[in-house]
């Protein structure tokens, strides 16, 4: 069985500018798949590789096992995608955009299919209006719309939820998540940090074109430091002892601090250092590291790429 | 309401299936799209090329019909009728195409004709498609409501409906070239104001080119529309400066070329697969 996405060695230069620098990876058949990196990190070439709009220098993409350059007819009826921009026809309805969408799969008889889709997105109230006329949500509800019509075994939403109200981001995900129970592959790439640790049950990390992490969300967040305390001090600071423990060197001399924690046991050798230095401490916290944390850690301590000089 | 079919059991739905019959109604679709995109905005796209061509002939014939007698016997106005119908079935191919592929391009939903399956032949074949019916409307209407000034004869309909097609495949054709080579609406419209309209004026619309002196015939002999607006005009008459065997091979070669051109650009996603 193949995987869903198999990626293997993907470069892909813009003149001086390596976007993607040997990534390999597959994503297996039902995954929630999150990739995540900062801007300019490479996700939106990887994911435009795997949707055909983009030629890679070298390397491969299949989805479900088709290339997407020589067998690029069955990789795309197998792949929805929604893109990053707002885009749209300002000469169609709703309706009149998701028949074509659907025609350009070769389904000419979907309208079941079209309006359950817009029922779950809220979008039926305004099947018959302009394109023009919707709201930037409902623009993007009509994006994930039209990467659905043909039913892909494999969605890719590249940062679906930029700019959306919380209502939309509700509606969006509650569909998504059924979705991918009753069977389909999810890719998500997405600054939202918190929805990637609710909802991806893997992730892959990019930073300058390189995969830096890539395992399960659980086994990503256990990785790491599973904890910071958090001191605030009614005088003196923090110790020198302590200062590597800090997660923001740049805040060692306020008067919070929060510093990484490995076990329970550190909490009382941490705050007799204090005592010791002559500080004194008047509240502590101890919170749970989130993915953000680890991301933040992942992308300071991963290194910079080798960059190759480009004449 | 019916649950989403998990891939296993899609019944052919999202799974890769090279229907025959997937690919025909995914090029239908985007030809009734790109038709129906100029038909909802029929009063620019069709309405006022019409209008414009009968101004054209109201004035010239106006001035010129008591004056200029062509092939002979044959009045000015009738002479210009078939030369107007051409121009403006040359124009709005052209338009067509470029028009559609440069606003989609720029406003960026020429994305979801490149994440669908649809073979480049198929963009290829459904945006000409799409030019040669607008083109082919145009003209229809051009010629409909010019008859009402003059009749000009219908002698070989057979030349007529094949330099109509020709030469609104080959204008549909070269809008696709324009529109994938463009990034910006100024490059369209150079495109149209530097080439194709003085390539139409200069081609024997509104007059034979056997009035013209010998250096400018020699230079007119140069120019592809020529032989579209002389060949489509020996329909109506059965007379034209250049036989029409010649003008047919001229138009047909120039289409296999433009259309050898675009579909390369097509495959090799030039200025669009990036």
């Amino acid at each position: 069985m193949p995987a869903a996405i198999t990626l293997s060695n993907l470069q892909k230069r813009y003149r001086a500018l390596t976007a993607l620098d040997g990534v390999s990876f597959a994503i297996e058949e039902g995954d929630f798949f999150g990739l995540l990196g900062p801007n300019g990190a490479g996700k939106t070439t990887l994911i435009s590789i795997v949707a055909g709009l983009v030629r890679p220098d070298g390397g491969t993409a299949r989805v479900l096992g088709h290339d997407v350059i020589t067998d690029y007819a069955a990789s795309r009826r197998l792949l929805g995608v929604v893109p990053q921009e707002l885009v749209f026809d300002p000469f169609f309805t709703v309706r009149e955009t998701l028949r074509i969408q659907s025609g350009y799969f070769g389904l000419s008889n979907n309208d079941a299919w079209i309006d359950e889709i817009m029922h779950n997105l809220d979008l039926t109230s305004k099947a018959d209006a302009n394109m023009r006329a919707l709201s930037g949500g409902m623009k993007r509800r009509v994006l994930v719309a039209q990467a659905l019509v043909h039913k892909p075994p494999v969605i890719v939403l590249d940062e679906p939820t930029a700019g959306v109200d919380v209502e939309l981001r509700q509606t969006l995900w509650r569909f998504i998540s059924r979705l991918n129970a009753e069977g389909h592959t999810i890719v998500l790439t997405t600054h939202y940090l918190e929805e990637a640790q609710a909802l991806c049950k893997h992730i892959a990390m990019l930073k300058q074109g390189r995969v830096v992490a890539l395992e399960s969300t659980d086994s990503l967040l256990a990785r790491f430091d599973a904890a910071q305390i958090v001191l605030h001090f009614a005088s003196g600071r923090l110790p020198d002892a302590l200062r590597d423990r800090a997660t923001e060197p740049d805040a060692i001399e306020r008067s919070r601090v929060a510093l990484r924690l490995h076990s329970a046991d550190e909490v009382e050798t941490i705050l007799a250092t204090c005592r010791a230095a002559g500080a004194v401490v008047d509240q502590v916290a101890i919170e749970r590291a989130d993915l953000e944390d680890v991301f933040l850690q992942i992308m300071g301590a991963a290194p910079e790429p080798a960059r190759a000089v480009l004449q | 309401m019916s649950s989403v079919p998990a891939p296993e059991v899609v019944n052919g739905i999202g799974r890769p299936t090279g229907s025959v019959f997937g690919a025909a109604t995914g090029f239908r679709t985007l030809y009734y799209k790109e038709s129906l995109r100029f038909w909802k905005v029929g009063y620019q796209t069709v309405g006022a090329p019409i209008l414009t061509a009968v101004l054209y002939l109201m004035i010239f014939s106006h001035v010129l019909e008591d004056h200029v007698k062509v092939y002979g016997n044959v009045g000015y106005t009738a002479f210009l009728i078939p030369g107007l119908v051409m121009m403006s079935m040359l124009q709005n191919a052209f338009a067509n195409s470029t028009s559609s592929l440069i606003q989609s391009k720029i406003s960026g939903n020429f994305v979801f004709v490149l994440l669908s399956p649809l073979s480049h032949r198929a963009v290829f074949a459904a945006y000409v498609l799409a030019a040669m019916t607008r083109g082919l409307v145009v003209g229809a209407g051009v010629l409909l409501a010019t008859l009402w000034f003059d009749m000009p004869g219908f002698v070989s309909p057979l030349w007529i409906v094949v330099f109509a097609l020709l030469a609104n495949g080959v204008l549909g054709t070269l809008g696709l070239i324009a529109g994938i080579w463009a990034e910006k609406f100024d490059q369209v419209a150079a495109f149209q104001n530097f080439l194709i309209m003085p390539a139409t004026f200069l081609s024997g619309v509104f007059y034979s080119v056997h009035s013209l002196p010998p250096f400018w015939q020699g230079v007119s002999h140069l120019n592809p529309f020529l032989y579209m607006i002389d060949g489509f005009r020996y329909g109506f008459f059965g007379v034209s400066d250049v036989s029409p065997w010649t003008s047919l091979a001229i138009v047909g070669v120039t289409a296999l070329v433009l259309a050898a051109i675009a579909l390369r650009l097509l495959a090799s996603g030039y200025k669009t697969r990036h």
